[in-house]
């Protein structure tokens, strides 16, 4: 258990610094085009250019760069972000606080949601409920999250005016404007959850022990709660730990859609303004964030799974 | 002699594409297939036959603002599905679109999996250090939240087509090198395979010609689902504004450029949604139907 902690941390360290290396190379260096010439747009001259490599130490050797760049970055300096003219930090902590808020009450109504739904279906595998079941997961994760943000703010906010259309939040935090953010993320992502929820219950239903715990008499309720669940929903825990990762790339679509003043949108305006400091340091969060989540899934996993624990 | 060795290709090549045609008859069993089925060929035919079926030209404005079933005050024509802010008629747009989505997603799909089985093979079949290297590549990238990764690359290197397939192949080629690692792992024992190496046929003979074919049947099914994410990321990259340029139709791309104005004319948004997502539904509808197929076996 502690040799798979430590090799599990080792590797996330040895991710995060191979990934630094790909986002340096990407966004910092001549091979994918002038950087200088990404900043400053492409009607600047030569001359700027030039002004702004020597000012921005761009003319010192590539590895030297990446080394500083790296040292900067665990010191948490993390530059100043062009667009918004402030330190990337304070820019994007704000941001990351919203999402976080988005994502919590994505998982506390999904969660529940796709784990009963997935249960209610592994129990009979093959009967219609089930059936109803997976064919309404498959409908659901279908339609991408843009599409359903289209057609839920048709239904709620053009068609019934329950809802507001955007969630700037212009005015204060209001619960309201979370409403259709999250259930557009909700509707997207309970179909996988579930799907996996039914695999591992179905699996557990058709084990021995669950063929002599029914065999024995005892009532199918408490088959099912005391038996079954325990050991299914085991795989559901990674499942949704994993969904997290996804939940970074859901919120991007979301918050831009709704124009939610969240991390996701974030990330969209850094890149789209070429705001290299601020992107790169965006994507270094959510990559930690997505390794983190796997390392914690991992771990996790084998602390529930006695046969791999003690194997 | 010879001649019945030379023959024996052909006549298996023949018989397997029977029973490949017999497996697809299958789907008659599976209504949830048969319906992926007829969507999936449904825009196959919308696409092929756009030119025909389109009433207006996709990319010329004509009249702004009409509302759907409107007709057109200039020329004749009805505007079935409406037109967007400049005039284009919806529904022309969204016929020319699907030839967008079903030309790139097949082809970006296709170099993902050339891609992914090359290295899942290699990794598979050699083990050891080949195997480890390539993993870690594929653990490092899929860590990545994937539409992050896709921001960064199509950032960096622009946004067109030809850039847009090249992000696909190299954000999912991982994860199909996994599902090809797994498979070869559990097909490299088996006695044909030791048959092959015995007769002296080359690594990359074994791997394409013994192997391969033997682990086809998952990676069809994955390869349904993996045609709807990518029309999705497609529709999505076209939704936040990296997709293809314009003014060429795309779907996502039609979402964006209208959303500003969906309060007020909805029909502008809804249409391209709804075609994006029946086309998504189909292939995970078949996905679905033929691994229901594929279990029963």
């Amino acid at each position: 258990m502690v040799t798979l902690i430590v090799k599990r941390f080792g590797f996330m360290i040895f991710t995060m610094i191979i990934v630094s290396l790909i986002l340096f190379m990407l966004l910092e260096t001549e091979l994918t085009g002038d950087p200088a010439a990404r900043v400053l747009g492409q009607f600047s001259n030569e001359e700027q250019r030039e002004l702004w490599r020597e000012q921005h130490g761009y003319n010192q050797p590539m590895m030297l760069r990446y080394v500083k760049w790296l040292g900067n970055f665990a010191t948490g300096n993390l530059g100043e972000s062009i667009r918004f003219k402030g330190p990337v930090a304070d820019v994007m902590l704000p941001r990351l606080w919203n999402t976080a808020i988005l994502g919590f009450w994505t998982f506390a109504i999904m969660i529940p949601l796709s784990l009963v739904l997935g249960i209610l279906s592994g129990m009979k595998e093959g009967s219609k409920l089930d059936r109803a079941i997976s064919v309404f997961g498959i409908l659901t994760t279908s339609v991408p999250e843009f599409a359903s943000a289209v057609i839920f703010s048709a239904l709620f906010v053009f068609g019934l005016k329950w809802l507001p259309g955007t969630s700037s939040m212009s005015g204060g935090f209001e619960f309201k404007q979370l409403i259709l953010p999250a259930m557009v993320l909700i509707v997207y992502d309970f179909g996988y959850v579930a799907r996996m929820t039914r695999a591992s219950m179905a699996e557990v239903m058709t084990s021995q022990y669950i063929r002599t715990a029914v065999l024995k008499g005892l009532p199918y309720k408490s088959v099912i709660i005391k038996h079954a669940l325990r050991n299914a929903l085991i795989a559901p825990f990674t499942v949704i730990m994993l969904q997290i990762n996804w939940l970074l790339s859901g919120v991007i679509v979301v918050e831009f859609f709704f124009a939610y003043k969240g991390f996701g949108a974030l990330i969209l305006e850094a890149s789209l303004n070429n705001d290299i400091a601020l992107l790169e340091a965006c994507a270094m969060v959510a990559v930690c964030v997505a390794v983190t989540t796997q390392t914690i899934a991992d771990i996790g996993y084998t602390f529930l799974n006695p046969r791999i624990r003690f194997s | 002699m010879t001649k019945s060795l030379s023959e024996m290709p052909s006549a298996g090549y023949g018989a397997a594409l029977w029973r490949g045609l017999k497996s697809f008859a299958l789907l008659r069993e599976s209504w949830v297939g048969m319906v992926g089925t007829f969507l999936v060929l449904f825009w196959v035919m919308v696409a092929i036959l756009a030119p025909l079926l389109a009433p207006f030209d996709p990319n010329s404005s004509i009249q702004p603002f009409a509302k759907p079933g409107m007709e057109a005050i200039k020329g004749g024509g009805t505007f079935w599905l409406g037109t967007d802010h400049i005039g284009r008629d919806i529904l022309s747009r969204i016929i020319w679109g699907s030839r967008t989505v079903l030309i790139y997603a097949p082809l970006a799909t296709l170099c993902a999996y050339t891609v992914g089985i090359l290295m899942g093979l290699a990794a598979g079949y050699r083990g050891g250090w080949v195997d480890d290297i390539l993993s870690r590549i594929a653990d490092i990238i899929l860590s990545f939240p994937v539409l992050v990764l896709y921001i960064i690359i199509i950032a960096t290197i622009g946004a067109s087509g030809f850039n847009i397939i090249i992000a696909i192949t190299f954000a999912s080629s991982p994860g199909i090198m996994r599902i090809v690692r797994g498979l070869v792992l559990d097909l490299r024992n088996r006695d044909y395979v030791a048959a092959a190496q015995t007769r002296g046929e080359s690594d990359w003979r074994v791997m394409l010609v013994e192997i391969l074919p033997n682990a086809r049947g998952p990676l069809i099914v994955d390869a349904c689902l993996r045609l709807g994410y990518v029309i999705i990321t497609i529709g999505v990259l076209g939704f936040l504004g990296l997709g293809l340029p314009p003014p060429d139709p795309d779907w996502g791309g039609m979402v964006n450029e209208t959303r500003q104005m969906a309060m007020a004319f909805p029909h502008m948004t809804l249409f391209p949604c709804i075609a994006i997502s029946s086309l998504i539904l189909g292939f995970n509808l078949l996905a679905d139907g033929l691994r229901e197929i594929s279990l029963r076996d």
